[in-house]
């Protein structure tokens, strides 16, 4: 009911705004609507969509991985932390912008670059959420490992990973949503399709029903991912935990 | 707890143990630890507290290897332990946390075993879902499952009320008596080392060393009263002459 009551002031300023502010600067949520129909109709939502979906998902699992791999890594070895963190602290204040043009200078403007620029973005993020996590692995069950002479790959997947999961899933979260944000500029700059070449053009037109019908469209996917992919997950995960009733 | 006669001594010399405090002194916690124990017995230690019983099964159990001394035990032979907290994974039930150490462990074994210890209900649970008790049962379970030929126990029976504790003993020496293993057991209550153990060692205040070691000839499970009460009264004075070391 909040959640609905919320919405529905949401949409009451967007038209009182659009009205303000006329419907060249902001048009109303009905123009927007009208435009992702048409844009579906054609085709070339699913097609843009599709594309940036893709990069989305490919740089986001890329980070994911080689960050949780280092992640671990740093969090558990002294040495590895010492060495890579100096590393770490120049990926972290690196501009997103400046990473991804220097991938293009390096790479020429291909899919390749366009990828390792996004993920190269997200990874330190993700090295940083995991090595938190990594630091905090409880020494009491390692040590009831060792003495049971566990072997590694079991201790990583039933002692380690369920320690770490709920840093996993914050990196996820907050990985996500900034990963497609970078694609969006990624594309912008360098790429033939997807939602960030679409609202290139449409800045170029001037066409701020479009940029909002792209931008709004995928918010939608990002949405539906979010509730069918990552909440069931977290649940599977945390369902040992005591639920409050 | 009779002697099973068989070879397969584990031998312990721990010539000295200490820590390194925050302020850069050096603690000496474990000084001299000597004994030796046949396969089949069950050694009980009793000492002070904070003396360093848990440092020394540490390093009988490998964990610790930065001490002066050798540990020999038989090779190959698996550990089972219990640790002074039921140290159980949470995200697992009951079944798996066993399954985990005890991956070859048969369901026929498995289901036995967890009758013994009246776990039998508890099998698909989460060790959040179970009381203290409970979760040191399912401690013990996995540390039989394991099929060890050292069983080592850091006070597995502290903190629970005495009847709970009286039949858990109980159930432990029955398991005990069912295979040929080496047991070590830490308490602070001499009733229950009398009542499960083949050798009585008692340990000093810090460093510890062994001030005495007591056999404990019956191998009657359910030992007089009598005979109980003279061994207390044995410890209860070599406790007393074992002033710590000035």
């Amino acid at each position: 009911m909040l959640r609905l009551t919320s919405i529905a002031i949401f949409l009451a300023a967007w038209y009182a705004g659009s009205a303000l502010a006329g419907h060249q600067m902001l048009p109303g949520p009905a123009a927007v609507l009208t435009a992702i129909v048409d844009e579906a109709r054609s085709g070339a939502l699913p097609l843009h969509l599709g594309a940036t979906l893709a990069r989305v998902l490919l740089s986001f699992t890329l980070a994911m991985l080689i960050g949780t791999a280092l992640g671990l890594l740093m969090g558990r070895v002294r040495l590895a932390d010492r060495l890579g963190d100096p590393w770490l602290v120049v990926l972290l204040n690196l501009p997103a912008l400046v990473v991804i043009i220097l991938a293009y200078v390096w790479g020429g403007l291909t899919e390749a670059a366009a990828i390792a620029a996004v993920a190269v973005n997200k990874l330190p993020n993700t090295i940083v959420t995991i090595r938190e996590g990594a630091r905090a692995l409880d020494p009491a069950l390692d040590e009831m490992a060792r003495v049971f002479a566990v072997p590694w790959r079991k201790v990583i997947r039933h002692v380690v990973m369920p320690q770490i999961a709920p840093y996993l899933a914050a990196a996820a979260r907050s990985g996500l949503s900034l990963v497609w944000k970078i694609v969006l500029v990624v594309e912008l700059l360098g790429r033939p399709n997807g939602v960030g070449f679409e609202i290139g053009i449409a800045f170029q037109l001037f066409d701020v029903t479009r940029i909002l019908a792209y931008a709004l469209a995928f918010i939608g996917v990002m949405l539906m991912i979010e509730t069918l992919l990552v909440q069931p997950l977290e649940r599977h995960v945390s369902r040992w935990r005591i639920r409050a009733a | 707890m009779c002697p099973a006669g068989e070879s397969g001594l584990l031998d312990v010399r721990i010539e000295r143990k200490s820590f390194v405090r925050a302020s850069g002194d050096h603690l000496e916690v474990l000084h001299d630890v000597a004994f030796t124990l046949a396969r089949g017995l069950v050694g009980a230690f009793v000492g002070p507290s904070g003396c360093g019983k848990t440092t020394m099964l540490r390093i009988i159990a490998g964990l610790d290897h930065a001490f002066d001394g050798t540990v020999l035990r038989e090779s190959g032979g698996a550990i089972g332990m219990v640790f002074q907290e039921p140290r159980l994974l949470p995200w697992r039930t009951v079944d798996d946390n066993v399954r985990l150490v005890a991956p070859d462990a048969t369901e026929n074994k498995l289901s036995a075993l967890f009758d013994v210890l009246e776990l039998a209900p508890h099998r698909l649970h989460y060790p959040g879902e179970l009381s203290l008790g409970l979760a040191r049962r399912v401690a013990l379970a996995r540390a039989f499952a394991v099929e060890p030929s050292l069983l080592i126990l850091d006070e597995p029976f502290v903190s629970l009320d005495h009847a709970l504790a009286a039949r858990l003993r109980k159930e432990l020496a029955k398991l005990v008596e069912s295979r040929p293993l080496t047991t070590l057991l830490v308490t602070h209550d001499v009733e229950e080392a009398i009542g499960l153990a083949d050798r009585l060692f008692l340990l000093s205040a810090r460093p510890a060393h062994i001030v005495a070691e007591l056999p404990i000839e019956s191998c009657d499970a359910t030992r007089s009263a009598d005979q109980v009460a003279s061994i207390k009264a044995e410890v209860a004075r070599l406790l007393k002459t074992a002033a710590p070391p000035s």
